[in-house]
Order: C-alpha cells, then structure tokens, then sequence
C-alpha cells in the first residue's frame, strides 16, 4: 500500500508540473462547454425564404405577410423572376422559394382552386424538409381564412375532429442548449480521460523510463491503478466544474439526486481510462495514440446519440451503439440532469458500465507486459 | 551451484525470427564481483542484459540471478537487483528528490527510510542545494551519478550498468568508478556493459562479446598476456576483427 | 550532351541539383509515413468510417420512436389507431401502460419518448359529439424530436380520422407544388461529404505535419537538417511533399466511395474540384508548417492542432451545426475558419454544380490563407536558421 501511494505521488507531480497538460484538462473543455452549446443548435430557424410574386394581388400580398409575420422564417427578398429566386438559392441567401404564379387570386376564385409553387434548398435535406413544412401549414392556414371568407361555415361542424393537446416534460422552455448541454459534458469526461490515459503510458515508452518500471518489482495492477486514479480524479473536478458553467452560463439546475450523477461518473470513468491504458499498451508513439485514440473517439461520439438519436440508426448501427459506453454516459447524463432520474431508473446503465470498467481494466492490466518475448 | 554465484547462465540464446541477438553465451558471475561486459555496437550485450533483468524472456537456455531462475522468478529477482540503462532513467520532469522518493517506494522502503536515505545520498553527491531543481535543469554527469546512486538506494544484491558512462567527461567517469568501487566494497555484484577499454580495466573480469557469442572471459591482465599485448583495445581490437556484423 | 547543357545553362543544372535533394528528402519522408502501419491505418480508416457512418447509421430523421399507449377506452377505435400508429415508420408501439400517471416514470427511464393517451370516452365522442381528444405526453429533453414527433404524430391521427369518416371535398383549395432542389430525395450524405473532406484534410495536412516535424525537432534530427547546406526551402517542401500526394490520394478515396456507396453526384467540373481541394491542401499544410515552428513539444503540437483547428473546423465548417443558428459572434467568428469557405466551395461545386464564378471568393479567401499561411512558416524557419 505504501509503495502504491509513492507511485500516486509520482503521477500527481508528473501531470501538474506539465502546463500544457494542465491547460488541456481545464481551460479547453471549459471553453467547449461554454461555447459549443450555442453553436451544436439544431433547432431549424431563421429559415431564409425568397418570394417570387406574380400575381401582386391582394391575396398573395396576404400570404406574404403571413409568411413574413410568422417567427420560423426571415425575408429574403421579392423578385418578380424565378430565376433570382434561384440565384438566391445557389448563393445560400435563402433556403426555400414560394413562386405565387400569375392570376393566383383569380384562378382561386373563379376555379375554386389554385396552384403554389414551393421550391426547396434540399442539400441539407433535415432542414428542407422542415422549411418546407413549415410553409406548407402556413399555406393551410391561409386557406382555411379565405375558406372561412367565402363559404360561411355553419355552426354545426360536419367534419369530426380529434383534439390533440401536447405536454411536453422535462424542458418545459423547449430550451435546445438544455438538451445538448449534459450531452457535451459526456463528451468532455470522455475526451479528457480517453486521450490523457492513452498518451500516459505510450510517453513512458518514448522517453525510456518504463524500463526502469518494469525492472522494478512494481506489480501491474499496481503500476495501472497509479495511471488510472489520478485521472479518475480529475474526472470529478471536471464534473463539478462543468456542472458549475451549466448552471452559470447555461442555466442548467442540478436536482437533489446529483450524487447518482456522481456515482456513474466515478464508474464510466474507469471504464473509459481502462480503454485508454489498453490503447497506450498496444502503440509504441504518442502520435501513433492519439490518431488511434482519436479514431475511436470519433466513432464513440458520432454513435454515441449526442447529435442524432439512436432510434433513427439502422439495425446495425443500433447494436454498436448499445456496445458504446459513451452512449450510457451520455444518456444517464440526460436523464438525471434533465429528468431527475434516481438510482433505480439507471440501474440497466450503470450495471452494463460496471461490467465495461471492470473488463477493461483487467484488460489493461493484463495486457501490460513487463516483459517481451 | 546456483548459491555460489550471483549469475549464472547456461547456453542462453536470444532469437529475433533468424537473427541470434545473443547465441548460446555460458558464464558465471562471482559475489561481489565487478564483471564487465564488451563488444560492439550490436554485438549483444544489451540483449544479454534485458534477459537476465527479466526485461525479455530467452528463447532457450538456462539463467538463474541471485539464486532465482529467470524463466518462472523473474519477479523474485525484481526485488534484489538494481538497473541503470543508457537512457535516461530519472524522470526529467520530476525534482531530484522526488525522483528519489518515487524509486524507494517503488523498493517498498518506508518513509522514514526514504527521507534519511535521501540526506545521505544527497550528501554523498555533494548536491543538496540541487534537491529541489528538476532533473532536466541538471549536468549530463549529475544525473548518471545521481541515477547509479538511485539505483542501489535499495541496497541489491547485484546492480546492472547498461553503458552508463556514455558521453559523460573523464573527471566525472573516474568519480563514476570510484562509487562504483564504495557500492562492491558494501558487498554489490557489478554487472557492467561499456565500450570504453579504459573502463575494461577497472573490472575483476570482462567477457567479451562478438556476433551473439562470448568469445573471450578472463581477469583483464590474463586476457593482455593470452594475446601478448598490453592494452586491452589490441585485445578487443584483434576479436572483435572477426565480426561479420557491421555497427548495429 | 548534357555536359554541354550544364556549362551553357549553370541555373538549370542548379535546379536540377535541387530537384535532386528535394527527392531524396521527399523519399525519406514517405519511408517514414509508409512505416508507422497503425497510423496510416487510421488516416486511411478514418474517412471510410466516417462515410460509412454518415452515410448509413447516422440521420436526424426520425424514424423507430418508441412510444408506449395508454389506451383507456379499448375499443375498436382505439386499437385501430393504435394500429395504425405502430405501422407507420416513424413510430414503435413499445409497451403500454394503464394509468397516465405511470408516464413520468416511462419516460424518466428513456423506455419511450412519448406517451399517448386514449381516453375512455374517445369513441362515444367521436361517433356522438363528433368531438374527441387524445393526450401526448412527451419526452421535452429534444425540443426538436419532441416537435417533430408531435407533428407526425397529429398527421396520423387526421388520417385516422378521414379514413374512419369520408373526407368531405372542400372547394378554395390551394395545391402546393414542392420542388426539392439538388437533393431530391433529401439524403444526408449531401452535406456531410464535403465535411468529412474538409475535416480529414485538416488532420493529415495540418495534425500529422505538425506533429511530424515537431518529432524531429525533440529527436534533435531538424538542426542536422537545417545546418546542412539544403535550402530551408526543400526541408519545409520536402515535409509537405508526401503528405499532399496522400490528401490527394484520400480525396479521391472519399469521391470514390460518395459516388460509388452513397450516389452522391458531382455535378460540376471535376478539375475544379480538386483544384479547390489542392488549394484547401496547401494551406492547410501550411498551417501545419507554422503550428510546427511554434512548439517544440508534440503533445503541444497535437493539442494546438486538434483543439485550436480541429474543433472550430468541426464547430464552424457549416456541415455539422447550422451556422445560421449561432449567436451573432459565433457566426462572425466562423469567417475566420478556412475550412467553412472550403465547404462552401465543394458543396457548391459538387453538389449545386456551380462554376468557377460562383465560388470565386470562397478560393480568393482560401488562397490568401494559403499565401500568408506560407509566408509566415518560411520566416519562422528562417529565424530559426539565423
């Protein structure tokens, strides 16, 4: 035990005397927790639309003033020439077009029926899609007042009608930073421990010093545990301090049952520190670490239901999902901070993160060879 | 047999696929013995040492250290001996006696051992002012003296030297060997690889190695007299002549 | 005949002589790349997993929602709907529950992301006041799934509605055309492809440059480099050399597998394109270059690349987060990222079709970056030479 607590010394001394590595673990992930949730909005709006009118009649200057009015969109413009219109498009001025053709108003009085054109910016095609929805109610609302003008609806509705009413917990403001915050702290915990553990061993190779380790009488998991709980240390410190700048900055309250939150953390935190020994046990370089670290965080991350929701994920992208552990961080992470989850309601989370801490970690001390053949 | 001498191999060989890094070499090192171990660049000795350090397991032969086989009780000779390689040992990020605190506790010394330890070892070096500087902030020779120190703070029954005198100037190389001699007189078996022939003479005796194989083991004044010369560089020379490998 | 040459022509055989060394030194450098195995499996992995996983696992559609019913009423016209919800593609009818009360916690745990509740008198009501109401509780954590799903949900229960009673045809209708432009069948690989490019040119050119020739400085190899009578100049290209063949080569890696796996078309000039990425590439090395004439540490060179160009290149190339969303510094900010005119330019050339005028001012900002960029590395190496 004692000599275990010399090793932790050695570590501690190691990682603060290094001021790059210090400026890693605390200013960067700091600056992305405060920064990023306002750029990562997905929140389709300020949908850029361009009006090619026509007609010029009273009811297409209605409906552009719907249009106008309405807080999904902002004007791009009017032009009396679809070809501007499209221009508009190719230049990323505005996202859609609504093309009211000649005698609009006309053909819908005489003809009871008159044709719109919408045309959508699809490159992005969530966005297109969503702009294009948005329009499209308000053209229905438009309809349904001209309807109401000219055909006195009776009292008496003939059409039956289902009522929906919505409630929506949990992020009672719609608030999307709410949601991405807890998602990006995840990431964080994940990128600072992954990357750190990864490079820790790897650098002992580089500059020698692992061969006076391993002369030594040092056991593995001795020689492990003294590159792990330091990091997982400062996982904590993390934590806490990005807690602290979610509920400053993004306002974001921590409920009661924050020591839940805590708990996963101190678990997911060995999970992920094993993953990166086990890498740094199997590169010979820093640089050859961190591009192999970097491949599998990216994957993590990408799969990980912070950007994109797994349900949207194929069968198969699924199943990997489910083998991500920064899939659960991600999602406890949510749950508690958002929903007050309790213990009882991550119990299937924290177990599967158990059995990833514990495998990784003989992994890594296994695989750490004293000796080469 | 095996108490009687602190190494002892027989017909150690090292293979890297067809490649006989170390071929059948068979020797024994006495007690309390300054052994010193020569050749060329490539020629083994390092190979020879990672194996009887338990850094590489052999692909055949046989090995014991201080008693102990190295195949089945590498850990065992972890505990009794002390090493020093031609890279750098000390961390260089670390204060002087940090790295002096980290090493006694890796030998499982206590605290109080490690504090008195380090104001010996400190005052031996003459370089208590330096307590405090980083490693890196010190002279090339400082840190080899301050590393060979570290390495027998445990007090080991025998302490291998892997080129440690590489690039250091003569004045420091004599206070080199001089500690060299204190850590043999307190009982330590030296196991010490070098090209410096100068360095060949301050040993009791020298194998050397050529091509994987020990081609000569005898007290320095015996090998001069075998090849009728009186520098140890014509006998190293006129060996290591015959070797087909070329530097590395 | 060619002695003739070099006596009649000294600045020709000069060049010639520098040709020479700058191949040597571009044939170690490549010795070097082509040896570390594992690192050239991830620059070659990389961009193929990140295809695969934009292309095939990753969407914002919504598709699979788990929701759990609460069907109170039982009846026909509850399981019909019931029915009908379950089969549409964008929902799953994952279990249910019998009180409403039991939703919080249905949710809480993340067993579904919305609740439907039917209530008891749903079909009298329906049939008899011709007036009938359904309950949603959503999972609000994603505003945006809970709206979109919201939205879907209401257009299936109008479904269900017209089917249960005929539609009655209403006259003043407006028919809405819609044209989708580029990507008509709204596929995601249109935008992320020339982000994956732009992403991945940044960690060759500028990640592995850096971090390569900041290796030789703590290897002590560069001084022996630099005080050997080689013209800085082909100690900086001969670096950059090998690294821009294997942009180019990855490039085309990238096209090849967006035209072949994800039919994504390039609908402009081809030559344009990779005159754009050429010059994307360059500056990007050049960045590299200068990253690597500020430190002398890896980890620092690495951090330096992955935290202060990588992540704004993620954060501000456009092809990740809107960039019209941003707060109006951020959107600011995202001019002075290269890699936003990079995507801008690709996803205009390949995807639009746009010529060479369009993205004019996308390859004049790119090319001053290139110039500056390689100015100021060339005058850091030459300090250091002085």
């Amino acid at each position: 035990m004692t000599t275990f607590i010399f090793i932790l010394k050695k570590e501690f001394r190691q990682i603060f005397r290094d001021p790059a590595i210090i400026r890693i673990i605390f200013i960067m992930p700091m600056m992305q927790l405060i920064i990023l949730p306002f750029a990562a909005d997905y929140e389709v709006k300020n949908i850029n639309i361009g009006i090619v009118d026509h007609d010029h009649s009273d009811y297409s200057r209605e409906l552009i003033s719907k249009i106008e009015n309405s807080t999904y969109f902002r004007l791009t413009g009017y032009t009396n020439t679809f070809k501007e219109g499209l221009k508009w498009v190719e230049d990323e001025k505005a996202d859609l077009i609504v093309e009211i053709p000649n005698r609009f108003e006309a053909e819908l009085i005489k003809e009871s029926k008159a044709d719109l054109l919408l045309a959508v910016n699809a490159v992005n095609g969530t966005r297109g899609n969503l702009g294009a929805a948005y329009t499209l109610g308000i053209i229905q609302q438009f309809n349904q007042n001209i309807r109401a003008k000219w055909f006195q609806m009776p009292d008496f509705n003939p059409e039956p009608i289902i009522d929906v009413t919505y409630s929506s917990l949990y992020n009672p403001l719609s608030n999307y930073q709410f949601f991405m915050v807890p998602g990006i702290l995840a990431v964080l915990l994940t990128m600072v421990g992954g990357f750190l553990s990864a490079l820790n061993i790897v650098k002992e190779k580089e500059i020698g010093t692992i061969e006076q380790l391993n002369v030594s009488p040092i056991k593995k998991y001795q020689f492990i545990g003294g590159k792990v709980v330091p990091f997982w240390l400062l996982g904590f410190v993390i934590l806490t301090i990005g807690l602290i700048i979610s509920f400053i900055v993004h306002g974001i309250v921590p409920g009661s049952n924050i020591g839940v939150l805590y708990l996963f953390t101190a678990i997911y935190m060995l999970a992920i520190l094993g993953f990166g020994l086990l890498l740094s046990n199997f590169t010979n370089t820093q640089q050859q670490a961190m591009m192999v670290a970097f491949f599998f965080m990216l994957i993590f991350i990408l799969l990980s239901g912070l950007y994109t929701p797994i349900e949207s994920m194929p069968g198969w992208a699924q199943k990997v999902a489910a083998l991500n552990p920064v899939t659960y961080m991600v999602e406890v992470m949510r749950m508690v901070l958002m929903k007050g989850a309790i213990l009882r309601d991550i119990l299937p989370q924290l177990k599967i993160i158990t059995l990833y801490g514990v495998v990784l970690n003989l992994l890594a001390i296994y695989t750490y060879s004293k000796q080469n053949s | 047999m095996e108490h009687k001498y602190s190494i002892v191999t027989e017909n150690l060989t090292k293979k890297f696929g067809d490649f006989k890094a170390v071929d059948g070499i068979s020797f024994e090192v006495n007690k309390g013995e300054i052994f010193g171990f020569l050749g060329a660049n490539g020629a083994g000795k390092t190979t020879a040492m990672r194996m009887l350090t338990g850094l590489s397991i052999p692909t055949s032969g046989k090995a014991y250290v201080a008693g102990f086989d190295i195949y089945s009780e590498s850990e065992k000779i972890k505990l009794n001996i002390g090493y020093m390689s031609q890279k750098f040992s000390l961390y260089q990020d670390l204060k002087v006696w940090e790295n002096i605190e980290f090493y006694g506790g890796l030998y499982g010394m206590s605290s109080s051992q490690i504090k008195s330890t380090t104001k010996e070892l400190l005052s031996k070096l003459e370089i208590e002012k330096e307590s405090n500087s980083l490693v890196k902030e010190l002279p090339l020779g400082w840190k080899q003296k301050l590393a060979f120190s570290i390495s027998i703070m445990h007090h080991p029954k025998i302490v291998f030297l892997d080129e440690p005198t590489g690039g250091v100037d003569p004045v420091t190389r004599r206070q080199f060997w001089n500690m060299i001699y204190d850590a043999a007189a307190e009982g330590i078996t030296i196991f010490i690889t070098t090209h410096y022939m100068d360095e060949a003479e301050y040993c009791e005796r020298v194998a050397i190695m050529v091509d994987g194989k020990i081609e000569a083991l005898d007290k320095p004044f015996a090998l001069k007299s075998r090849f009728k010369t009186d520098s140890m560089d014509d006998v190293f020379y006129r060996l290591a002549r015959q070797a087909q490998r070329s530097d590395n | 005949m060619y002695f003739t040459d070099w006596q009649g022509k000294p600045k020709e055989a000069i060049i010639k002589l520098a040709m020479e060394q700058l191949l040597a030194f571009v044939r170690k450098e490549v010795y070097h790349i082509l040896r570390d195995r594992k690192t050239l499996l991830v620059l070659f992995g990389l961009p193929i997993a990140q295809i695969l996983l934009f292309g095939f696992a990753l969407s914002n559609e919504v598709k699979n929602t788990k929701i759990f019913m609460c069907d109170l009423a039982k009846d026909n016209f509850s399981f019909q709907l019931t029915e009908k919800v379950h089969a549409s593609k964008y929902f799953n009818v994952v279990g249910s529950i019998d009180i409403p009360n039991e939703a919080d916690e249905v949710l809480r745990k993340g067993s579904a992301h919305l609740v439907m509740v039917i209530p008891a008198d749903f079909s009298t009501k329906l049939s008899h006041s011709n007036s009938a109401s359904i309950q949603l509780i959503t999972d609000g954590t994603n505003p945006n799934l809970a709206s979109t799903i919201q939205l879907y949900l209401r257009n299936i229960i109008n479904d269900f509605r017209n089917q249960v009673f005929e539609k009655i045809e209403l006259p003043y209708t407006i028919e809405v055309k819609s044209r989708m432009l580029y990507n008509p069948q709204l596929k995601g690989a249109y935008t992320f492809v020339p982000g994956v490019m732009a992403m991945v040119l940044m960690i060759i050119c500028t990640l592995m440059t850096s971090v390569s020739i900041v290796k030789e400085k703590e290897l002590g190899n560069m001084e022996m480099l630099l005080v050997s009578p080689m013209n800085p100049l082909i100690v900086i290209f001969s670096k950059a050399i090998p690294y821009l063949a294997l942009s180019l080569f990855i490039v085309t890696v990238i096209l090849g597998l967006s035209v072949t796996l994800l039919e994504v078309p390039i609908r402009g000039n081809i030559f344009l394109l990779y005159g754009v990425c050429l010059i994307f590439i360059i500056a990007s090395l050049a960045l590299g270059l200068v990253i690597s004439s500020i430190t002398n540490s890896q980890q620092v060179a690495m951090m330096i690349s992955l935290m202060g160009m990588m992540l704004p290149t993620i954060m501000f190339g456009g092809f990740m987060f809107p960039i019209e969303n941003m707060p109006i510094p951020l959107q600011v900010i995202s001019n002075i990222v290269p890699a936003k005119w990079f995507y801008y330019a690709i996803s205009g050339i390949m995807i639009k079709g746009m010529g060479i005028k369009s993205v004019l001012k996308e390859i004049s900002i790119l090319l001053v970056y290139g110039t500056v960029f390689i100015i100021i590395s060339y005058r850091n190496f030459k300090i250091r030479l002085e």
